[in-house]
């Protein structure tokens, strides 16, 4: 019923699974591949300690690896393209860059100097650094040195209160974008002078030394008043394709978008639906953002009046075709469930059956995406084409 | 060793507490902004009195709910269609405060609130509720 909007990919182990399986998904850039279609690899760990690799033969993905070092729960993934290394990190408080050497995938200790969980990673755009956000309130950026031939961290710790969710780097390699649960999104220099040239101005700001903070949410920026004062975790951060623009979700339900150099004005949208989980830009104007409704949706940011407003939700299934119900079936319905049909809002008729925590870009980048996928606590992974969408929704329009 | 000569109170020392770096949640204390005159119920909705001391807590939660029993059933919707969505979000926050402490007839009162203020505001603004960081 959802060929039109979406396709579900279903894990083949993941019928034995738990019901509560959850995927931490990395997919590599398609610029490795070819094949303008779907990705030929995936990264995931089915909620252990452990990460797989699948790898997709014609419609079937089969497991090809299994990266078996952490001793805690794996909570990030991240996969660099051009280098073809992982990065992981977990509950164990360390990080492991993965490289393929003679057909399998070889760790390389991290170690984070952190005394709490890891909680998610990114390579940097260049791919010489990453950052890991961990609730030991910090960010640790991460490069290889030369000399000792190992990699070394150095700590982003003020003002940071609380564990960092999420994080994003800006086209520049040196900019960072950080969700935390002090309620606040920030945006961070992480510039380290042993790996890189010092960066150009950016609308963002022009010094840049290591830690500085360059934008800050909450703060004299906010659209109403109800939303400075409160404010909820901030769970997913995304820039946009120049980087000029900012967009982050936070559990009160709000999605707001920040542009630099106008840090001033903070556009906010309360939504009118649960928690945010994952955002990205699909254009430099629209977003697509997922949570706990279990369905993607579409934002569309103004720059020129400063307003987010909602788009639309992207996730209509075909409806059912209504079945002659016997009078014995209504009658036991009623009884059951005090409704006359078998199916009841409590059921989810959207393509995803839980909370979907993931979203990542597989075609065209974020200024002119053509595909996008989500991943979510079913256990369960859907590609999106945009263009079907906009093809399948009146009134839909992606600018 | 057969026995531990030496104290073992340490173990019970909460490390976390003497951490220099640990999350104070900070109390808002802020100025009172209460709303004026009961008689003008649709204006009063619209004030948005977002700090108070917690002295006044109980009196502006009084006021509110009486004035959202003042309305007549038929006029809830459109006074609720009339508010802007932090005001929507604003009257939320009144009706679970009010659910806090039930009385006579308040319970009925402020369910028919919440099926209007919830078609105006879905979950969000419930999330919003639980969310709220200063509490009205």
């Amino acid at each position: 019923a959802h060929s039109v909007v979406g396709v579900r990919v279903d894990w083949p182990e993941s019928a034995s699974r738990a019901p509560s399986a959850f995927f931490t998904l990395c997919l590599p850039s398609l610029q490795l591949y070819s094949s303008p279609s779907f990705p030929l690899e995936i990264a995931l760990c089915p909620n252990n300690h452990e990460v797989h690799i699948y790898k997709k033969d014609g419609t079937k993905w089969t497991k090809i690896h299994e990266l078996k070092e952490h001793n805690g729960q794996v909570t990030g993934i991240d996969w660099a393209p051009d280098s073809n290394r992982i990065v992981t990190c977990g509950a164990d408080r360390n990080a492991y860059v993965w490289t393929l050497k003679e057909g399998s995938w070889k760790p390389t200790l991290v170690i984070l100097r952190i005394n709490r969980a890891a909680r998610c990673v990114k390579w940097s755009p260049k791919e010489n650094k990453f950052a890991v956000g961990s609730s030991s309130r910090l960010i640790s950026i991460c490069y290889f040195e030369q000399e000792n031939d190992w990699w070394v961290c150095k700590h982003i710790k003020k003002p940071i209160r609380s564990t960092i969710l999420s994080l994003d780097w800006h086209p520049n390699n040196v900019l960072l974008a950080a969700g935390s649960c002090d309620f606040k999104c920030r945006v961070f220099s992480a510039y380290i002078k042993e790996v890189e040239e010092k960066p150009g101005p950016t609308p963002w700001g022009s010094k840049m030394p290591f830690g500085e903070v360059l934008f800050e949410s909450g703060g004299t920026g906010g659209a109403a008043p109800s939303s400075s004062g409160g404010g909820g975790w901030v769970h997913s951060v995304c820039f946009s394709h120049s980087g000029n623009r900012l967009a982050w979700t936070s559990h009160d339900s709000t999605v707001s978008v920040a542009e630099g150099g106008k840090t001033g004005t903070v556009s906010s949208l309360s939504s009118e639906t649960l928690p945010l989980l994952c955002v990205t830009f699909i254009t430099e104007n629209s977003l697509v953002a997922a949570g706990h409704d279990c369905y993607p949706m579409l934002y569309v940011y103004d720059g020129a009046n400063a307003s987010l407003t909602f788009g639309g939700k992207l996730d209509v299934p075909k409806q059912a075709a209504s079945k002659d119900i016997s009078a014995r079936e209504r009658f036991k319905n009623l009884d059951r469930r005090a409704s006359e049909t078998q199916s009841t809002d409590k059921d989810l008729n959207t393509l995803h059956k839980n909370s979907i925590s993931q979203m990542s870009v597989l075609e065209g980048g974020r200024n002119q995406c053509t595909k996008f996928c989500t991943t979510g606590m079913d256990g369960g992974m859907g590609i999106w084409d945009v263009k079907s969408l906009e093809s399948a929704m009146k009134n839909l329009k992606i600018v | 060793m057969s026995k531990n000569t030496v104290s073992a109170r340490f173990r019970r020392v909460d490390v976390d507490e003497y951490d220099e770096n640990k999350f104070v949640d900070e109390e808002d204390g802020g100025e009172n902004q209460l709303g004026p005159d009961e008689a003008e119920v649709d204006s009063f909705i619209r004030q948005y009195p977002l700090y108070y001391k917690h002295s006044e807590l109980d009196r502006a939660e009084g006021l509110v709910l009486k004035v959202l029993s003042a309305f007549k059933s038929s006029d809830i919707e459109k006074a609720v269609q009339s508010l802007d969505k932090n005001g929507v979000d604003l009257l939320m926050k009144y009706i679970y405060k009010g659910f806090e402490r039930p009385s006579e007839n308040s319970s009925a009162v402020l369910l028919q609130w919440h099926e209007k203020a919830l078609t105006a505001g879905g979950v969000g603004s419930i999330v919003r509720v639980l969310t709220a960081r200063k509490t009205v």
